[in-house]
């Protein structure tokens, strides 16, 4: 059996809430619901799920989803080796088995084909069928399903199915508000609140103009990247440009107004 | 042969009685110039329109000036403005009287073309004094013979206009032509490759000319800065700033936008003696300053009563205002600081002679340079008491408009000098160019009623008859009963009316650029029939390669790879798409910083973009749609499913005409049930909009945004994934109501054609 254990959230990460997202997850893991946790690139949907896990002291798997990826790479397979062949859990069913919350993050990158795999564990059945070992598991007591993703993907070809979405209770997140954002830089990083109050701004000016050329604007993720390097002694607006300004766009318009908010900013 | 009769219908038969015109050719286009002017111009624009006309026409020049003018003028009044006909006009009859009669025909020619560029009444008529200046220095009496030359530059300077005014400002095309007459007004050919762009001289002074920023070229970062740090939005408008060396128009903004100059050079400050330290500001801070010092009044400021305050009171009151915006502006972007300061001058403290001179402004500059500059060097009591009382007030928060006033009118009547009334004022270095001039800080109590002209000369035809299948009736969402009105919205489908499908490829034509590179990324989308797919762990055949690897992995000992399969997939590029076009009376009007209408751009847009899906295969349909009342919404086949991109399908795009309103829900439910029926895996609904859901009938503006909201709900439900191209600037406000996340607001119209299809490729691929 394997060792549950090694899938604790080890240490308290920290997490900042935003609302009353902390309770509700209570809630919906109380009534072991499946949990879709939605929201732009890097604003904290894969913090938040391992601070519950943490906070619940449950273990927790999470899979990168992919393009590649199969159901086999989710469900297990069937291995070679010198005595024959030997089954191995994929993650999926191993968190099935030991009771641990399996997160799915960034579910709309793997095919659709591959997500159905989930949908007997996502109802009342609680159940998953290994076809090809001809096993059905039952789902520990403890197990619990999410999944997070981005609907900013302005892509119908990256959405999930209505069959899909309608059997998650979901999360609504965003960029957190200035001031709270501003906290989560200082505590993650320790730069001090005045400097990232001033990241932050940056960030805003561009979500500002997300839609006008931007599909996505500055997310915590890359606030808390310049926020580091500043930490680590790069100068402030070399590290704006880098880790706010080039990863998002390519448009010169934009740069250039980006460029000058940094400038305008840290005089 | 006999000259064929041109055939005038009767309801324009009395404009061209009026026209008075026998050239056979101009009967020709008559119809279809008088349909565009009379759909674009007011009663008074036609009536000027036709009299002008008929001048053109008796001149004594041929065909060509009325043909040329007939032609253009609708479109031109679009970008200057009818009142500039005036303007133009004069010009021509100038050079009708002089010997210049031969220029008349290209500078009709030209006028397009300038008018794009200079597209405001002020700039145009600065170019007509330009033109007019080097028509008058070089038609010229040569050798006292007593015979008149006509100007041999004037005519090769319209020809050369488009390259002229792409890259100089009026101010630099102004001093481009006085060099140009400077030099060559005795050698009549010389001044022939002058000003036709032949000669090396003139193109280097072209070249030395052509500095600074133009607003024109920097409208979009600009809309951006606004933006994104300022969440601010506002039409940027040029004024030329090559004229008016006395009265030097001043930034201001007001109803439609903020008036801004058409070129900032880079601003140098000199260099202290001694250093080589050199301050520089780009073109582009200035103009951003300048925004960010307006932005500072529309956002800080409030209007105050005028009546009781004396003239020196009134500046003294724009003056502190104008630091307070400024001091609230660099506290949110202390960047600021250097470009204000470097901008502002600095008066010295006695260079104002306080017996001789009024020395109001020069006080008010040197107190505005004390509250900007920590590090000033006056020592005038005054001066130092109130920038430090300035401060106090801030410290305490945003201070306001009457409470600056205040301190302003105790800075006034502690400092007033019997001098100030002297009429000769002190003016050296008290210009702060970067401010607006402050027209909108006050409030008069005897308000003059002439506020508002509204343009209600504005046509709208009477709706023509269209009803041939019987209506669809539609239920409508309303948000205050959170139900359903039952079949509240009928829905007449009709075919749209058909003009010539010439006019669609040469739309095509136009953009064949564009096609070119679209075509590019459109390879890539197709459907490459099969496809393999690697490492699978069954599939249709073994993966030689895959599997020899896990061959040796497993003699070795170490874990093979059990995906040594493969198998083929058809390249499953299964989508079916409606493009549902807003065709509502807004779209009528001219796009913001271009010469062209909104449907004209979205027209040549839907023309690329159905190009370009026609190659791709994907099943495809159009249809427009406007509604009068809730019992007239009207949805116009462009384009079926089972068509093809053909000379049907692109005569009908090309008579697309825009009236009425906007009610989005009915017609995007009417639209889906066409869409649902459609065999693919993903369905997807383009919605072309300029503005938000709307409509005669419907006056509480929430209930049609609420009811497309409601309408994407139902989409979404029937597996069908809608997505808005918005393109109004202002959509921030509603847009994401009603499609949250599935939408893109294109800010330059401009950019539509282009836009379009790459939008699509991207949702799509
Ligand atoms: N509410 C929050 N509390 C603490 N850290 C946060 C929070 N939101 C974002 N972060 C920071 O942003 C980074 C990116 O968040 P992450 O959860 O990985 O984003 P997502 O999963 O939404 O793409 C985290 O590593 C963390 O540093
Ligand atoms: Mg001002």
């Amino acid at each position: 059996m394997t060792n549950k254990d090694q899938y604790k959230v080890g240490k308290e990460p920290f997490y900042q809430a935003q609302g009353d997202e902390v309770t509700l997850y209570e809630a919906a893991y109380a009534a072991r619901l499946p949990v879709m946790v939605k929201g732009p690139t890097g604003c904290g949907k894969s913090r938040f799920v391992e601070y519950m896990a943490w906070k619940l002291n449950k273990p927790l798997i999470t899979v990168a989803c992919n393009e590649d990826m199969t159901a086999s790479d989710l469900v297990g397979r069937y291995l070679l080796d010198a005595n024959g062949t030997r089954w191995l859990d994929g993650p999926l069913t191993t968190a099935a088995r030991i009771g641990a919350i399996c997160y799915l993050d960034e579910i709309v990158e793997a095919r659709q084909d591959t997500t159905v795999v989930i949908h007997p564990l996502t109802d009342h059945r609680r159940t998953l069928p290994l076809d090809k070992k001809g096993e059905l598991i039952e789902a520990h007591p403890d197990f619990q399903l999410v999944i997070s993703y981005n609907p900013g993907y302005q892509s119908l070809m990256k959405d999930l199915k209505q069959s899909t979405k309608q059997r998650f209770v979901g999360f609504d997140f965003d960029y957190p508000t200035a001031s709270i954002e501003a906290g989560i830089l200082a505590k993650e990083t320790g730069v001090e609140i005045g400097l990232a109050a001033q990241l932050v701004k940056i960030g805003q000016t561009a979500r500002n103009l997300k839609g006008h050329g931007l599909d996505e604007g500055i997310s915590t993720r890359l606030l808390v990247y310049a926020a580091t390097l500043i930490k680590g002694g790069v100068e402030v607006k070399a590290a704006c440009r880098m880790a706010l300004v080039r990863p998002i766009t390519d448009d010169a318009d934009i740069r250039d107004t980006l460029d000058h908010a940094i400038a305008a900013t840290f005089a | 042969m006999t000259t064929p009769i041109v055939e005038i219908p009767a309801e324009l038969q009395s404009y061209w009685n009026n026209l008075d015109c026998g050239f056979p050719r101009v009967g020709e286009v008559f119809p279809v110039c008088m349909q565009r002017a009379l759909a674009s111009l007011s009663n008074q624009g036609v009536e000027a329109y036709i009299e002008q006309a008929r001048f053109l026409g008796k001149m004594g020049r041929g065909a060509e000036p009325i043909l040329i003018f007939l032609e253009a003028w609708p479109e031109i009044a679009k970008s200057v403005g009818e009142d500039t006909l005036q303007d133009i006009m004069l010009f021509i009859r100038k050079m009708w009287k002089s010997p210049n009669g031969k220029a008349i025909v290209p500078f009709l020619q030209s006028l397009p073309v300038t008018a794009r560029r200079l597209p405001s009444r002020d700039q145009l008529s600065d170019y007509l004094s330009i033109a007019l200046d080097l028509m008058e220095r070089t038609t010229g009496s040569v050798h006292g013979i007593h015979q008149t030359f006509p100007s041999p530059g004037l005519p090769e300077m319209y020809k050369q206009i488009q390259v002229l005014l792409s890259q100089l400002s009026l101010a630099g095309l102004k001093k481009w032509v006085d060099y140009g007459v400077r030099f060559y007004e005795d050698h009549p050919e010389r001044q022939i490759e002058y000003f036709s762009l032949q000669s090396a001289d003139s193109r280097a002074v072209m070249q030395r000319e052509r500095h600074g920023t133009l607003l024109v070229d920097s409208d979009r970062k600009l809309s951006m800065y606004m933006r994104g740090l300022w969440q601010d939005e506002e039409m940027l408008i040029p004024y030329s700033s090559a004229f008016d060396e006395l009265r030097k128009p001043m930034p201001y903004y007001d109803k439609l936008g903020i008036r801004l100059p058409d070129v900032y050079d880079d601003f140098v400050l000199p260099s202290p003696a001694g250093t080589d330290t050199q301050v520089r500001v780009a073109g582009i801070d200035r103009y951003r300053a300048t925004l960010a010092h307006i932005i500072g009044h529309r956002r800080w400021g409030k209007a105050i009563f005028a009546d009781n305050m004396s003239p020196f009171q009134r500046m003294a009151v724009e003056a502190l205002e104008d630091s307070r915006v400024e001091y609230l502006a660099m506290r949110e972007y202390p960047g600021l600081r250097p470009i204000f300061a470097a901008l502002h001058p600095i008066p010295a403290e006695d260079a104002c002679d306080n017996t001789k001179e009024s020395g109001v402004r020069h006080r008010l500059t040197m107190l505005s340079r004390a509250i900007l500059d920590a590090n000033h060097t006056y020592k005038n009591v005054h001066i130092i008491e109130f920038a430090r009382r300035f401060h106090e007030l801030m410290q305490q928060g945003e201070s306001s408009t009457q409470e600056i006033a205040e301190l302003a009118i105790t800075f006034v009547a502690r400092t007033r000098l019997q001098s100030d009334n002297l009429p000769k004022t002190h003016f050296k270095d008290t210009e702060i160019g970067y401010r607006d001039d402050n027209r909108h800080m006050w409030n008069f109590m005897e308000e003059d009623d002439e506020g508002e002209v509204v343009d209600q000369n504005r046509k709208v035809e009477s709706g023509e008859e269209l009803k041939g299948l019987p209506p669809r009736h539609y239920h409508e969402w309303d948000y205050n009963s959170q139900s359903y009105r039952p079949d509240w919205v009928s829905v007449y489908e009709g075919l749209h009316p058909q003009g010539n499908p010439l006019d669609i490829d040469k739309l095509l034509e136009k953009h064949a650029g564009l096609a070119k590179r679209l075509k590019k990324m459109l390879d890539l989308l197709k459907p490459q029939d099969k496809v393999r797919i690697r490492y699978q762990e069954e599939g249709s055949e073994l993966d030689l390669d895959v599997a020899i690897r896990s061959l040796i992995d497993y003699k070795s000992g170490a874990q093979p790879d059990t995906r040594i399969n493969m198998s083929h997939r058809n390249d499953g590029r299964n989508i079916a798409v409606m493009l549902l076009l807003d065709l509502s009376e807004s779209l009528n009007e001219k796009a913001a910083g271009s010469q062209q209408t909104i449907l004209e751009l979205s027209q040549e847009a839907v023309t690329i973009l159905g190009w370009a899906v026609e190659k791709l295969g994907d099943p495809f349909a159009i249809a427009g749609f406007h509604s009068n009342t809730r019992h007239d919404v009207r949805y116009l086949h462009i384009k079926g499913y089972a068509e093809h991109w053909d000379d049907g399908v692109k005569s009908r795009l090309a008579a697309m005409e825009a009236s009425y309103s906007t009610r989005m829900g009915a017609a995007m439910r009417h639209a889906a049930h066409y869409l649902e029926q459609q065999q693919a895996d993903k369905k997807l609904m383009l919605i072309l909009t300029d503005g938000e859901p709307a409509d005669i009938d419907s006056k509480d503006g929430r209930i049609l945004i609420e009811d497309a909201r409601q309408a994407v709900k139902e989409l979404d439900q029937q597996g069908i994934y809608s997505y808005c191209i918005n393109l109004d600037p202002k959509a921030d406000e509603y847009v994401s109501d009603i499609f949250g996340k599935q939408y893109t607001i294109v800010d330059n119209v401009a950019q539509l054609p282009e836009r379009l299809p790459e939008l699509f490729i991207s949702l799509t691929k």
